[in-house]
């Protein structure tokens, strides 16, 4: 009953916010609404049913995005030839290395000649790496570099992008999860902390990966053009007969589209995690959260679940990244702040219900809404604060100005006030 | 024999002083991450944040300052006004504990609750920062530039390659030693610091034997802020005030704090010191030294870098997973498990 009303009331916002402003707004909004909240049905996940606590939200996501990237835009073939097999060589060669050093450990008994032989063959492996990758990156960015100067991606529908960045994600989970699960829960916090910032950096400055600040534009699409749907007469005739003008039904047609596409995925990842919550495997993973100790002691094995877990929500995420770069038709490595994703989505979910999906979805709109809402707002509160004050006052002049900072004192005082008063969130796990 | 001696020059040039100045820094930023790890139990994400909030109080004491006139000749104003900047920042993080955090320490809440509170706090000292000063870089050094300048010393020594200490290098290392000196006094001399380690070390016993909980968390609040303010204000100084930086350099200080063992005051410095050296080490472009010491036949084409200055962070991620990996109680045996 509670989570049928407040989900209506999430619709009547999108709503008035379609009727108040445009309906073009509205469905902008709702679609990164819709996003959101498979960002936060991942995180759920990993907090709600399991107590992890993952702060590297946006390096999965950023990883989505490159996926997209790398399946759906067309490969460069200059690039490719100047230096596409050597990065390959490259990156085996490093694989090489740590896969050698997890050998010679498990080979070699515990003492200073292993401390020793592993550091050689990581130096030695390093140095490997960076001789091959050098030359051919430079060599891979000297190729056209104002339009590509990448390697580009594999030229196939960008949706196979969506699962493909859902298994990236997946494996930088594995590599952090085998590392910091175990430990105590806060090392977890800042391991994923650290491998956010490292990811968004290899994304910023591999420019033969990601063109890094120069940004990779004109994504291909799922979805028809605005300026296709234009110039066909029929889309164009029965815009007429609807009474709408052609060019912003074009864009809402486009818009509908995607959102139909992201709802169709972001029901059936509900329908899979209600499935899971509701199975054996759920109340296995609540009853590690709940107590650990007495898990283990029923035989269950609590850091593998955790991994498995950590790893399932991750690529979630990912493929969140991956439905937001398509959505964009750009991924642009500069704007992944870990503010606006890693923290934001926390905020949907503890806001939303933690350890419910239906929760984390409701969060994730209502949090985006308020998120893009509450700039307009704020500046609406400062005029009218200010509003005594005469025009040239400094006072209101800054006030006015910072008002578009007035996002991150609200989500923090939202976050704090539900953790007081509600931490079970709008919609409380059963 | 110049050779080697311009190497050594260039090498405390571009390694050794900036590193000490910046490990002075991270060492001042892990001890706040430390103290409230060992007095309250949990890792405070809001700490880098506190740092922006405490340097931008004293920027605009600063400011004020030097538009009245006011300075310390040589030495930067901000020392001036550093003393209103941590009385801001006691402040606010005093106002923080009493409305957000006591609820939940009564509540005995789970320390990973209390990260998570710890993360809304980070969100509204952020937005409370960038409402105030914007998000944008600000400048506030002033005084002379140079303890000594790259010149001076050339001409001093006659070596081609120069070494210049920035005053606010100088500063730095300066007043981390009377900071940490003093509160080390602190903890282990006094009886308020001896209560404070009693009740990291125990609280059961601690509480027992009539410690004031409450009086020694505020104490710690009250060390943490002055501690923040400091490396905020320094950092500040040396590099330049950005809000996202001091988010950003959450990652370095939580790594110093971890590697030397959280909890434990002097691994907090020796793991500012690792983490730092590490960094700028591995960033630095080792060409100039191998230009140096190498013949010239075999002078390297490349920087000889190991990692751009962008992967910084990376030298930070991967001590940290070592030292996760192979003793996660840190250097120092800090009390996490």
């Amino acid at each position: 009953m509670r989570t049928v009303f407040l989900f209506a009331l999430v619709g009547l916002l999108f709503v008035v916010t379609g009727f108040t402003s445009s309906w073009n707004v509205a469905l902008g909004i709702f679609n990164m609404g819709l996003i959101s909240a498979i960002m936060a049905l991942g995180v759920n996940m990993q907090w709600g049913y399991a107590g992890l606590f993952n702060v590297g939200v946006v390096g999965f996501v950023a990883l989505g995005g490159l996926a997209a990237v790398l399946v759906g835009m067309p490969p460069t073939p200059d690039a490719w030839s100047a230096g596409g097999p050597r990065i390959l060589l490259a990156l085996l060669a490093g694989a090489g290395a740590v896969v050698a050093t997890i050998a010679l450990r498990r080979a070699m008994r515990p003492g200073w000649s292993r401390a020793l032989a592993t550091v050689a063959v990581l130096v030695v492996g390093f140095f490997l790496f960076r001789a091959i990758l050098d030359p051919a990156v430079e060599a891979i960015e000297a190729v056209n570099p104002s339009s590509t100067g990448y390697l580009g991606g594999l030229g196939l529908p960008v949706l196979l992008g969506w699962p493909a960045g859902a298994l990236l994600a997946a494996g930088a989970a594995w590599a952090i999860g085998k590392t910091a699960l175990g430990l105590r829960s806060d090392y977890l916090a800042i391991a994923t902390l650290g491998i956010a910032e490292i990811i968004i950096a290899v994304l910023k400055n591999e420019d033969w990966l990601s063109r890094g600040v120069k940004n990779v534009i004109g994504l291909p699409r799922p979805v028809p053009y605005e300026v296709d749907l234009q110039s066909s007469e029929s889309f164009v005739a029965r815009a007429r007969d609807w009474g709408i003008d052609p060019v912003t039904a074009s864009s809402i047609t486009v818009k509908l589209a995607y959102a139909g596409l992201f709802a169709l995925v972001l029901l059936a990842l509900l329908w899979l995690a209600q499935m899971a919550l509701n199975s054996p495997w759920g109340r296995m993973m609540r009853a590690i959260r709940d107590n650990e100790t007495a898990a283990a002691a029923m035989g269950k094995d609590v850091t593998a679940r955790h991994l498995q877990i950590f790893v399932l929500g991750s690529a979630i995420c990912g493929i969140a990244g991956a439905m937001m770069v398509t959505l964009d038709g750009q991924l642009t490595p500069g704007s992944y702040q870990p503010l606006r994703f890693t923290f934001l989505v926390w905020v949907m979910v503890i806001v939303g219900g933690s350890g419910n999906n239906l929760g984390a979805v409701l969060g994730g709109f209502l949090i985006w809404f308020l998120w893009v809402q509450v700039e307009p707002i704020g500046l609406w509160v400062m005029e009218l604060v200010t509003s005594g004050m005469d025009g040239g006052n400094p006072l209101r002049q800054h006030l006015i100005e910072s008002a578009a900072h007035m996002r991150l004192l609200t989500m923090g005082v939202i976050l704090l006030v539900v953790l007081r008063f509600s931490p079970r969130g709008l919609l409380p796990e059963r | 024999m110049s050779d080697i001696l311009n190497a050594l020059v260039a090498i405390t040039n571009f390694i050794l002083i900036p590193a000490t100045a910046y490990g002075s820094q991270l060492a001042l930023g892990a001890l706040g991450v430390t103290l409230i790890y060992g007095i309250l139990r949990f890792s405070n994400f809001a700490h880098g944040d506190t740092m922006a909030f405490g340097a931008m109080s004293t920027i605009l004491v600063t400011w004020w300052l030097q538009s009245q006139g006011i300075g310390l000749g040589p030495l930067p104003t901000a020392l001036l006004a550093l003393p209103a900047g941590v009385a801001a920042t006691v402040l606010l993080v005093l106002v923080t504990d009493r409305t957000v955090y006591r609820f939940y320490r009564r509540a005995k809440a789970k320390p990973v609750f209390l990260v998570i509170v710890s993360m809304g706090v980070m969100f509204v000292y952020n937005g409370l920062v960038r409402f105030i000063i914007g998000p944008d870089d600000q400048n506030f050094a002033d005084g002379a530039r140079f303890l000594i300048s790259a010149r001076d010393f050339k001409q001093m020594t006659g070596l081609d390659e120069g070494l210049a200490i920035r005053s606010s290098q100088a500063i730095t290392i300066v007043t981390a030693v009377i900071v940490v000196a003093f509160l080390f006094w602190f903890l282990e001399r006094t009886r308020t610091g001896k209560s404070m380690r009693a009740f990291s070390d125990n609280e059961d016993l601690a509480l027992l034997s009539g410690i004031n909980p409450e009086r020694v968390v505020m104490l710690t609040w009250v060390l943490v802020a002055a501690l923040a303010t400091i490396a905020g204000v320094l950092y500040g100084l040396d590099k330049s005030f950005k809000p996202f930086t001091y988010f950003q350099l959450l990652l370095p200080i939580f790594a110093a704090a971890i590697v030397g063992g959280l909890g434990s005051p002097l691994g907090a410095i020796a793991g500012g010191f690792i983490i730092a050296f590490s960094e700028v080490a591995i960033t630095y472009a080792f060409k100039k030294v191998a230009g140096y010491l190498l013949p010239e036949a075999w002078e390297p084409d490349g920087l000889v870098q190991l990692l751009s200055t962008d992967y910084k962070f990376a030298v930070s991620f991967v001590i940290l997973v070592i030292v996760l990996l192979f003793r996660p109680t840190g250097l120092f045996r800090g009390k996490a498990v």
